[in-house]
C-alpha cells in the first residue's frame, strides 16, 4: 500500500467511524443488559465463593463493566482477544455462555476450559476468546505475535489485548509495544487503568499517570477514554478499530476505570480509603446508563426492570448448572498435556489453507 | 508439491551429487540447516524469528544464505527481547503459523522462561485442550570455549522438568535432520538443543526421507561389561570412553538419550539387566541434574540388578570459568568417564 492509498484508507476509515461514532438507542438497551449481566454473574460467583463452591483465586471486574462492554462490543465475530486473569466481565462481553463460564468457576467438566482453566484461564477458541492470562504481562507478546499471524496470512483480524496499569512496568509490555509498531501489525493494546496495581497504586509505581503515552516512545497513537461510560468507550474503540482495520497498525487505548472490590475475595484493602472508593461508586456506570435511558424514553421503569428479572434467571440458570455439573473425570489429569493434532479453529483454519497449497502432509509427517 | 517432494528436493540440492550410494555425509550444523530450508520450502507458513538470523547469518552460521534465498519476511531478525521473541512465536504459532524461532543461546532463554514455563507449556492445558502450541525453539547450549559464566552454560535439564515441553538433544546429524523435520509437524512446543561444540560432528545421513519422534533412545554400541548413559556431548564423550574401556577389554554399552523429554529408560533398565553396572554423565551441573533423575529411575525400576553404586560424571558445580585450565576441568572428559567405569568393575 502507498502512502497515498493509505491515507485514502484512513480518510474512509475515519468517516465510517464518525458515523458509527456512538451506539444506537437499541445496543445501548443490549449494552445496560449485558453491564448487569457482568455485574449480577460476579455478585452472584462472590457468594458462591464465600460458600466455598469456588476455589482459588476470584478476582471481580464489578466496577469496570463498561470498558468491557463498550470495547468489546466493538470487534467482529473474526477477530481475536487476549486478557488479563479479571476476564469474567471480558468473557461475558464476548458472548461466552454464562453456564459454561459459571462450571468453569466451580471447577466442572462442562466449563469453557474444561475445568482445568478457572476463574483466571477462561477460553473459548470458537468466539475468538484466546484466554485470560495470569502472568502479568505475559501475553502482550503473544497478542502481537496473533496479530503478526493474521497480517502475515493475509486475514482481516484485529488482536485486542487487554490488560491492567500494572502491566506497564513489565519488560514485556515494552517489548510487545515495540515490534507491534514497528511490524505494523493489526493489534489494539487496551490497557485498564484502575488506579492499583494489586494493592500498590499507580502514583507509586509508575512515573507517569497518564499510561497512554507510553505508546508515543513507539509511534504509536495513544488515547484515552471514560472507563466508566460505556458510550465512551464504545466511541473510543470505534476509532481505534478504524485506525487498525484501515492498515496503520497498532493502537493505544488507555481506559480510566474503578475497581469497588477488593483485589481478590481475599483482599482487606487496606491500601485506599472508603471514602476514595465512595466517590467512585457514584460513578457506577450501569445505573447511570439506566437513568439515562429512562429519562431519554427508551426504557420505562418496567423494562428497565424486566431487563434485571431476565439477569438474574441467567445467572441462577448458570448457577444450578454449575452446582449440576460432574467434575473433571481423574482421567483428566493427564490428559491436554500434549496435543496428537492441531486442535483450535485457528490451526484447522491453518492446516486446511496448507492443503490447498501444498497438499495434504504425508502421514509419515504427522506424529 | 507435496512436502516430500519439495524435502527431497531441497536434499538434492544440498547434497553433493557425486555421491552415488543411498547416505551421504554432513555435518550437525548442515543438517539443521537442511531440515530448516525443507520446511521454508514446503510451508508457506514456516517462518523463522531471531536474533541475527538473517543478515548477519545467524551467531552460529546455520542460518547462512537463508535471508537471501528466503527473504526477512520469512527470515525476521528479531530485537534482542527473548521473551518477545518466545511470546511472538507462541502467538503466530496459535494463528496458523508454523514459527521456528532461535534464542542464540540456552543462557539467553532464560530471559523468555515465563514465556516457555508459563506459556508455551500451559496452554493446551488451561484452554481444556482448545488450543495447542506448534512452535519449535532452537537454543545452543553447551560451554568449552572460554566464553565464561553467562555464556557457558548447559540448562535443558531445566525445561526437561516441564510438562507440555518436548525437549530433544542431538548428537548426531541423523538425529539433528530427523528430529527437527519431526519437530516442525509436531502440534506441541519443542526446545530443540544444539550443543555448540557438536555442530562440526559429521554422520552419515540417507538421501530417503525420515523423521525422528521424541522419546526413543538410542543404544550407539553394544557391550555386556557397564552401561554408559549420556545425551548430547556426553553421548559422543560416551563413544570414546567406550573405545579406550574396549583396549583394556572392557566392553560398554553406550546409550544416547536423544530426548529428556519425553524420556526413554527402556533401553537404560534393559542395559542395566545385562551389565549391571552403569554410568551416567553430563555436562551440565552435578546437583539436581538430569544424571540424578537417570539414577533415580534406574534404582526404583532395576535395583535388584545393580552390582555396584551408579556413578554420575558431571559438570563442576561452579560458575563457568574462563581460564582455559580451570574451564577443562569445569566439565567432564573422557577420563573421566573411562575412570569411573573402571571403578565399577
Amino acid at each position: 500500500m502507498t502512502d497515498a492509498e493509505a491515507m485514502v484508507r484512513e480518510a474512509g476509515a475515519v468517516a465510517q467511524a464518525a458515523h458509527d461514532a456512538y451506539p444506537t438507542d437499541e445496543q445501548l438497551v443490549a449494552f445496560l443488559r449485558q453491564m448487569q449481566l457482568i455485574r449480577r454473574f460476579e455478585e452472584r460467583a462472590a457468594e458462591m465463593y464465600t460458600r466455598r463452591k469456588i476455589g482459588g483465586f476470584l478476582h471481580l471486574y464489578i466496577g469496570e463493566e463498561a470498558v468491557a462492554v463498550g470495547t468489546i462490543n466493538r470487534l467482529r465475530p473474526q477477530d481475536y482477544i487476549l486478557t488479563h486473569y479479571r476476564d469474567h466481565g471480558h468473557a461475558i462481553a464476548r458472548g461466552l455462555d454464562t453456564k459454561a463460564l459459571m462450571a468453569e468457576l466451580f471447577g466442572k467438566a462442562t466449563g469453557v476450559s474444561r475445568g482445568k482453566g478457572g476463574s483466571m484461564h477462561l477460553f473459548d477458541a470458537s468466539k475468538g476468546f484466546l484466554g485470560g492470562y495470569a502472568i502479568v504481562a505475559g501475553h502482550l507478546p503473544i497478542a502481537t505475535g496473533l496479530a503478526y499471524a493474521a497480517k502475515a496470512r493475509g486475514e482481516d483480524r484485529v488482536t485486542l489485548c487487554i490488560f491492567g496499569d500494572g502491566a506497564v512496568n513489565e519488560g514485556e509490555f515494552h517489548e510487545a509495544l515495540n515490534l507491534a509498531a514497528l511490524w505494523k501489525l493489526p493489534v489494539i493494546f487496551l490497557c485498564e487503568n484502575n488506579l492499583y496495581g494489586m494493592g500498590t497504586a499507580l502514583a507509586d509505581a509508575s512515573a507517569t499517570l497518564e499510561l497512554y503515552r507510553f505508546a508515543s516512545a513507539y509511534n504509536m497513537v495513544g488515547a484515552r477514554c471514560d472507563g466508566m461510560d460505556v458510550v465512551d468507550c464504545y466511541r473510543a474503540m470505534g476509532e481505534a478499530m478504524a485506525h487498525v482495520t484501515a492498515g496503520n497498525g497498532p493502537y493505544f487505548l488507555e481506559a480510566m476505570t474503578y475497581r469497588f472490590r477488593g483485589h481478590s475475595m481475599a483482599d482487606p484493602e487496606l491500601y485506599r480509603t472508603k471514602e476514595e472508593v465512595a466517590r467512585w461508586r457514584q460513578r457506577d456506570p450501569i445505573p447511570a446508563l439506566r437513568r439515562d435511558l429512562i429519562a431519554r424514553g427508551v426504557l420505562t421503569e418496567q423494562q428497565a426492570d424486566a431487563i434485571d428479572a431476565s439477569v438474574e434467571q441467567e445467572v441462577e440458570e448458570a448457577i444450578r448448572f454449575a452446582e449440576e455439573s460432574p467434575f473433571p473425570d481423574p482421567h483428566e489429569l493427564y490428559t491436554d498435556i500434549y496435543a496428537t493434532e492441531d486442535r483450535s479453529h485457528l490451526a484447522l483454519v491453518h492446516q486446511s489453507r496448507v492443503g490447498e497449497t501444498t497438499h495434504a502432509m504425508g502421514e509419515d509427517r504427522l506424529p | 508439491m507435496t512436502t516430500a517432494t519439495t524435502a527431497s528436493a531441497a536434499l538434492s540440492t544440498a547434497l553433493p551429487q557425486t555421491e552415488d550410494d543411498d547416505s551421504v555425509e554432513m555435518t550437525i550444523r548442515d543438517a539443521i540447516a537442511l531440515a530448516l530450508r525443507e520446511e521454508l520450502l514446503a510451508d508457506p507458513h514456516v517462518f523463522l524469528l531471531g536474533e541475527d538470523i538473517g543478515a548477519y547469518g545467524g551467531s552460529y552460521v546455520v542460518t547462512k544464505g537463508f535471508y537471501e534465498e528466503f527473504g526477512p519476511e520469512r527470515i525476521r531478525d528479531m530485537p534482542i527481547a527473548e521473551s518477545l521473541i518466545v511470546g511472538a512465536a507462541i502467538g503466530a504459532a496459535i494463528g496458523g503459523m508454523r514459527p521456528i524461532a532461535e534464542l542464540m543461546t540456552i543462557n539467553f532463554s532464560l530471559l523468555a522462561f515465563d514465556q516457555i514455563v508459563n506459556h508455551a507449556a500451559k496452554i493446551l492445558y488451561m484452554s481444556g485442550g482448545q488450543i495447542n502450541v506448534p512452535v519449535v525453539l532452537r537454543m545452543v547450549t553447551g560451554g568449552g570455549s572460554q566464553l565464561g559464566a553467562q555464556h557457558s552454560q548447559n540448562l535443558e535439564a531445566f525445561y526437561a522438568r516441564v510438562p507440555g515441553l518436548r525437549v530433544v538433544c542431538p548428537s548426531t546429524p541423523y538425529d539433528a535432520l530427523g528430529m527437527m523435520r519431526h519437530a516442525v509437524h509436531e502440534a506441541n512446543p519443542y526446545i530443540f538443543i544444539e550443543h555448540s561444540l557438536l555442530y562440526k560432528t559429521k554422520g552419515r545421513v540417507p538421501r530417503a526421507y525420515y523423521t525422528v519422534p521424541p522419546g526413543q533412545a538410542a543404544v550407539r554400541r553394544q557391550g555386556k561389561d557397564v552401561t554408559l548413559v549420556g545425551y548430547a556431548r556426553s553421548a559422543a564423550l560416551n563413544l570414546e570412553a567406550a573405545q579406550k574401556l574396549a583396549e583394556e577389554g572392557i566392553e560398554a554399552e553406550v546409550i544416547d538419550l536423544r530426548s529428556l523429554r519425553p524420556l526413554d529408560m527402556g533401553p537404560v533398565l534393559a542395559s542395566v539387566q545385562k551389565t549391571n553396572r552403569v554410568v551416567i554423565s553430563e555436562d551440565a551441573w552435578l546437583t539436581g541434574g538430569f544424571s540424578s533423575e537417570i539414577a533415580c529411575q534406574i534404582q526404583e525400576q532395576a535395583f535388584d540388578f545393580l552390582d555396584a553404586p551408579i556413578r554420575r560424571v558431571n559438570g563442576a558445580d561452579v560458575p563457568a570459568p574462563y581460564s582455559r585450565p580451570l574451564e577443562e576441568l569445569a566439565y567432564p572428559r573422557v577420563e573421566d568417564i573411562v575412570t569411573a567405569a573402571q571403578e565399577l568393575l
